[in-house]
């Protein structure tokens, strides 16, 4: 599904901060990544994301070359990959299921025909009670839980997700690592930016560990 | 199958809660930057209006000016010894009448010219005393018709002590003189035009730069960035609109006002001076049209810097 040969990436004229990362995602596979702070975890999300692009090295997205995907394609790329932020990115003037159904309207298709996905998709991920909420509400949990229902809503192949239980205590981050799971069960491959020990023991899965801009992988 | 793609048997497929979108917009609609940027417009607005106004009305003046003195001659008939000046100013009446394309011909009388005089002589003058030319108006229906050489020549001819005056140096002088403060008005609406367009092409971009967190978040959840620019630039045309109408109306209020104290306090002497010089304080037809138009014009210009800070944020993000 997403493949890296060679990837380098350096900012400017500065040290490469990504070097020589070579990885296959597969879909339905479950991954996490993982580092210490600071290794480029982010900056590989971003690049997952077509957010960046390599300095060297080729990517592989569902089949095509990024080099090879025109601007005006890009987006189209994107809906087929949800994305978590660490800080969730709601829009505070939406209320929880504005926020999740930002995807459908983006797309302009008409409300009628994914009301019903949306609040099937919130009660899923818990906050059933709470989709006429505004973000300044909810509270931390609430938050990511609603960030990661929106990255699914339009039923993503990979989901990418960056430190999701950064912000939660260990009980709701055990429940979002089964949110991840049952997802993952579902058909979607799953990508797990975390520094999270803990969390990772709870679900065996690849691991692929950066450090100094380098990759290892253990199966 | 994912769970958005299968609805959880016995789910309702609604919350009963009406429509959820409503009218949600994805660009927040009320923000503190937002009302600046509406209030600065409106500002600017107001002030570009009233100095398109003031230039309008210099330019319709300055051509009620010409255009009144250009349709207008005078035969002066100097008082001369021995000679009967009522019917020198009876012959030159008649005179003037006989020409082709004037109007009517007036000769101001005793009281008048004493009315004229009055400023410089005070009142109770006793003109037979005095040296004091008489004056005949001619006034002119046809300017293209009226050969003033030939009226010049014949009132020389036949009117002892007269002469003509068509007030063409006076004319070329006022015409000098609104040319220059309608090209001074024109300069300074320039400026008020640049520092408008400025001023909005700043206060927009400081709205949009509280809105990159929106753009990113539409741009990660897959929205194009033609749908971006859109949603966006509605947001700002309508708040251009808003502040623009605010200031255009406001303005217009003003010459609606200015027309309206002048009209009521005709007849005073200050009032007068005024309605002597620049008519009365009314905007035309025109003027009214183009503030209108400048009202658009800033509202289509808060749009497309919208819309153009809209694309820098996601070249910046890409």
């Amino acid at each position: 599904m997403i493949r890296f040969e060679n990837v380098g990436l350096r900012y400017g004229m500065g040290p490469e901060v990504l070097s020589d990362l070579t990885f296959h995602l597969p879909p339905r596979s479950f991954h996490y990544l993982t580092g210490p702070s600071g290794a480029g975890k982010t900056t590989l999300l971003r690049l997952l994301f077509l957010s960046l692009k390599p300095t060297r090295g080729l990517i592989t997205v569902f089949g095509k070359e990024t080099t090879r995907f025109a601007k005006t394609e890009l987006p189209q790329v994107r809906r087929r990959i949800g994305i978590v932020f660490q800080d969730f990115r709601l829009l505070d003037h939406l209320t929880t299921y504005q926020n999740v159904a930002l995807p459908y309207r983006v797309l302009g298709r008409d409300e009628s025909s994914y009301r019903a996905d949306v609040i099937d998709l919130l009660k899923w991920v818990g906050l059933g009670e709470r989709m006429h909420v505004l973000p300044p509400v909810l509270s931390g949990g609430e938050k990511q839980r609603a960030a990661i229902a929106r990255a699914l809503i339009t039923k993503p192949e990979l989901l990418l997700a960056d430190e999701p239980t950064g912000n939660v205590d260990p009980p709701l981050a055990r429940r979002l690592l089964r949110l991840f799971v049952e997802l993952n069960r579902l058909g979607t491959a799953v990508l797990i930016a975390t520094h999270d020990l803990a969390l990772m023991d709870q679900y065996d899965a690849r691991r692929l560990v950066l450090a100094d801009g380098r990759m290892e992988i253990y199966e | 199958m994912s769970p958005a793609r299968a609805p959880a048997a016995g789910l309702p497929a609604d919350d009963g809660g009406g429509d959820p979108w409503g009218s949600a917009t994805i660009v927040p609609p009320q923000t503190i930057a937002g009302r600046a940027l509406t209030l600065v417009i409106a500002i600017m607005t107001f002030l570009a209006s009233l100095t398109l106004g003031a230039v309008t009305l210099i330019d319709d003046a300055a051509r009620a000016w010409t255009s009144d003195i250009g349709r207008e001659l005078t035969i002066e008939v100097r008082p001369i010894d021995g000679v009967d000046l009522p019917g020198e100013i009876a012959k030159a009446t008649a005179l003037a009448q006989e020409f082709q394309g004037v109007g009517r011909v007036h000769a101001l009388t005793d009281t008048e010219t004493r009315r004229l005089l009055e400023p410089w002589l005070g009142s109770g003058i006793d003109l037979d005393a005095l040296p004091v030319p008489r004056l005949v108006v001619v006034e002119i229906d046809d300017p293209l018709a009226v050969d003033l050489g030939a009226l010049r020549e014949a009132v020389a001819a036949d009117v002892r002590g007269g002469s003509l005056d068509d007030h063409a140096a006076w004319i070329d002088r006022l015409r000098a003189m609104a040319g220059a403060m309608v090209a001074g008005g024109a300069g300074i609406f320039v400026l008020v035009l640049v520092a408008l367009v400025l001023s909005v092409v700043f206060a927009t971009r400081a709205a949009m730069a509280g809105n990159s967190d929106i753009i990113g978040v539409l741009h990660f959840v897959g929205a194009e960035s033609g749908f971006i620019a859109r949603e966006f630039q509605r947001h700002f045309l309508l708040l251009g609109i808003k502040g623009g109408l605010i200031g255009g109306s406001l303005a217009l209020a003003c010459f609606v006002v200015a027309g309206l104290l002048t009209r009521q306090s005709a007849g005073m002497p200050g009032a007068d001076q005024i309605t002597a010089f620049v008519g009365g304080l009314r905007v035309g037809p025109l003027g009214y049209a183009a503030v209108l138009v400048l009202v658009f014009a800033v509202a289509l210009l808060t749009a497309a810097t919208s819309r153009w800070a809209v694309h820098r944020s996601l070249a910046e993000i890409d």
